[in-house]
């Protein structure tokens, strides 16, 4: 068993960062926490395609020195994935980063208990 | 065949509408906006009257790849009725909202409102369509981001904190949903629906990646059941609906959560096998937190004193019924769920909608002592109210009777799983009527003070909205057989 992670090395470490920024984005309190937090699970999957997309031995699907065989390369399609996968992580993190930004001049706090509690005031009044 | 590229037709003016209205002002970011939902709403009719009369379904190849790579798009029965319905609906929610829009947004935003409408509409008609797991995903992020952006517009009180709850939970549901499909691929080698389905049949017919398999369906029913709010899940949902402006409420609970679900249920069918579903016991999961979630959420919403964050607790509730049909495991459980998704979306717009022509005459306020006769004040608003909660409570001739119908029916044909389907019916129906029609006694008590606003005429725009929201309620309480039907032709066409 414990041989198979090893030889799995990328892939047991994706999962553990998965398992790491999820934790971080569900129970940190501190916003900008959460935004890494998701960042790391996100990385953490373009990780793991990356690791399996990978072949030993092939190249990169780019043709340069004429070798039209499939064989000599790797499935262009798992790096294409990460690279959907990084621009719509960009575009949430950016998102999620503008929300805090508001959140913070309007309640001058990150922590996301802190907001709530401040909110609950602000309605109370 | 032109009705053919209808499906593909509508997501993508959806989606250049959205980039179009950028340039364009409120006013005329509503219009492109209504335009694209109208024409829509006739393309949706059209692929599902197509797929009706042949009697079978199609799938739409994208660019020049063909199957095993590319992209596609699948059209059928089920697909073009949930587009319609849902195009209908939304049209409605931005009809009867409309007034309330241009009040709650800056006027230099209101653009920025529609172009997420538009998008909104695009990702529900994408994840509606799409028969590539990868391009579900995408559509769910833009999905989620419309969803954010339709709540955080408002900039007043507690939208920026609910946003930010909303997206902090979307994404948990986000990431798992991703490791899932990551590890789907990898263990198939296919983003496309059915190639993946045929590799899954063939992985299960040999016993291999038993616990992979298990753990890629744990994840995904997870992560979509996080994003569509799920009992133990749930906390966003009352923040988020109950301080968006009315028509993101009323979108927000009554086409997001669903568009999820119709995900979940097409990647159970078109992906890993409803038979497998069922043999991993993934489903009696599912069932309990469908069951827990239909009591719960009725219990938050009865002690909550604010009528609109009781109207979202509901929703809770709701969508734990759609999920326990679901969980029951059996066809005619799926055909009481998808029936329960077409009612609740139809039954909670207009709950949304009409409860804002309610507090419009009760100066603005949510609470059950200030609403009170608000009935008389706004006389459209109150009927609306009614029939929805009444709906919602099971009353006969409206579409809620029906789906309570369906899944009690559909109980007798699970033994082991009847006992608690008809318990829990009852009980949810119970809680369901005391504060549903608690509001409605209220809305037709008599007034304690003078109103605070007076009569007021409700607009054409509002009162229309509402009409043919009734008649929608009416129409599936009524007419249910032919919908019934098509869900059934629909779910066998997933096949």
């Amino acid at each position: 068993m414990a041989s198979h992670l090893l030889y799995n090395i990328e892939e047991t470490v994706a999962m553990i960062l998965f398992g790491i920024g999820f934790t971080m984005l569900l129970l940190h309190r501190n916003l900008i926490r959460k935004i890494m937090g998701m960042n790391i699970m996100d990385t953490a999957v373009y990780l793991f395609l990356a690791a399996k997309g990978y072949i030993k031995g092939r190249m990169v699907p780019i043709v340069t020195d004429g070798i039209l065989d499939a064989s000599a390369y790797m499935n262009p399609v798992p790096s294409g994935l990460v690279l959907t996968g990084i621009v719509v992580s960009v575009s949430t993190t950016a998102l999620m980063l503008a929300l805090t930004i508001r959140l913070y001049e309007r309640y001058h706090s990150l922590d996301l208990d802190q907001i709530l509690i401040q909110v609950k005031k602000e309605e109370g009044s | 065949m032109l009705v053919q590229n209808f499906p593909f037709f509508s997501i993508v003016l959806a989606m250049f509408s959205g980039i179009l209205s950028s340039v364009l002002n409120g006013k005329q970011a509503r219009n492109v906006s209504l335009g694209v939902i109208g024409s829509t709403i006739i393309m949706s009719a059209a692929v599902f009257f197509w797929c009706l009369g042949n009697g079978e379904s199609y799938t739409y190849m994208m660019g020049h790849f063909p199957a095993p790579w590319g992209n596609e798009i699948r059209a059928g029965v089920l697909e073009g009725l949930t587009a319609l319905l849902f195009s209908v609906i939304m049209l409605l929610s931005v009809l009867g909202g409309m007034r309330h829009t241009f009040e709650d947004v800056e006027p230099s935003k209101v653009n920025l409102f529609f172009i997420m409408i538009d998008l909104m509409l695009s990702s529900l008609l994408a994840l509606i369509y799409t028969n590539d797991l990868f391009t579900a995903y995408v559509f769910v992020e833009i999905n989620t981001i419309a969803g954010c952006g339709l709540i955080m517009i408002r900039q007043k009180g507690r939208s920026f904190s609910a946003a930010i709850r909303y997206m902090i939970m979307s994404q948990l549901g986000s990431g798992l949903f991703l490791i899932g499909l990551t590890l789907l691929y990898d263990v198939t080698g296919h983003l496309l629906m059915s190639p993946a389905k045929e590799t899954v049949a063939s992985i299960e017919a040999a016993g291999r990646y038993e616990i992979p398999m298990l753990v890629i369906l744990a994840v995904i029913s997870v992560g979509l059941a996080i994003k569509s709010g799920l009992y133990p899940f749930h906390s966003w949902i009352p923040y988020t609906y109950g301080y968006a402006t009315p028509t993101a409420s009323a979108i927000l609970s009554g086409l997001v959560s669903k568009g999820y679900i119709f995900l979940l249920m097409k990647i159970f069918y078109r992906v890993l096998g409803q038979e497998n579903v069922i043999a991993s016991r993934m489903v009696n999961v599912l069932f309990l937190f469908g069951l827990a979630g239909m009591i719960m959420g009725s219990v938050h919403a009865i002690l909550e004193e604010d009528t609109r964050r009781m109207i979202a607790y509901s929703s809770v509730a709701q969508i734990g019924y759609i999920y326990m049909g679901i969980g029951l495991g059996t066809e005619s459980g799926m055909v009481a769920a998808v029936f329960h998704m077409f009612t609740h979306s139809a039954t909670k717009a207009l709950l949304f909608i009409s409860a804002v022509g309610l507090y419009e005459v009760s100066g603005e306020k949510k609470d059950f002592r200030s609403l009170r006769g608000a009935g008389y004040r706004n006389r459209l608003a109150g009927v609306g109210f009614t029939v929805g909660a009444l709906s919602m409570v099971g009353f006969p001739m409206l579409s809620g009777f029906i789906s309570k119908l369906l899944f009690a029916t559909s109980a007798l044909q699970s033994p082991h799983k009847m006992m608690l389907t008809l318990i829990g019916l009852a009980v949810s129906t119970v809680l369901n009527a005391i504060y549903f029609l608690r509001l409605v006694i209220t809305l037709y008590g008599r007034a304690e003070q003078v109103a605070v606003k007076g009569k007021q005429r409700c607009s054409f725009v509002f009162g229309g909205a509402i009409v043919c929201f009734i008649l929608l309620n009416l129409f599936l309480g009524l007419m249910s057989q032919p919908v019934v039907r098509a869900i059934t032709e629909g779910l066998e066409m997933f096949d």
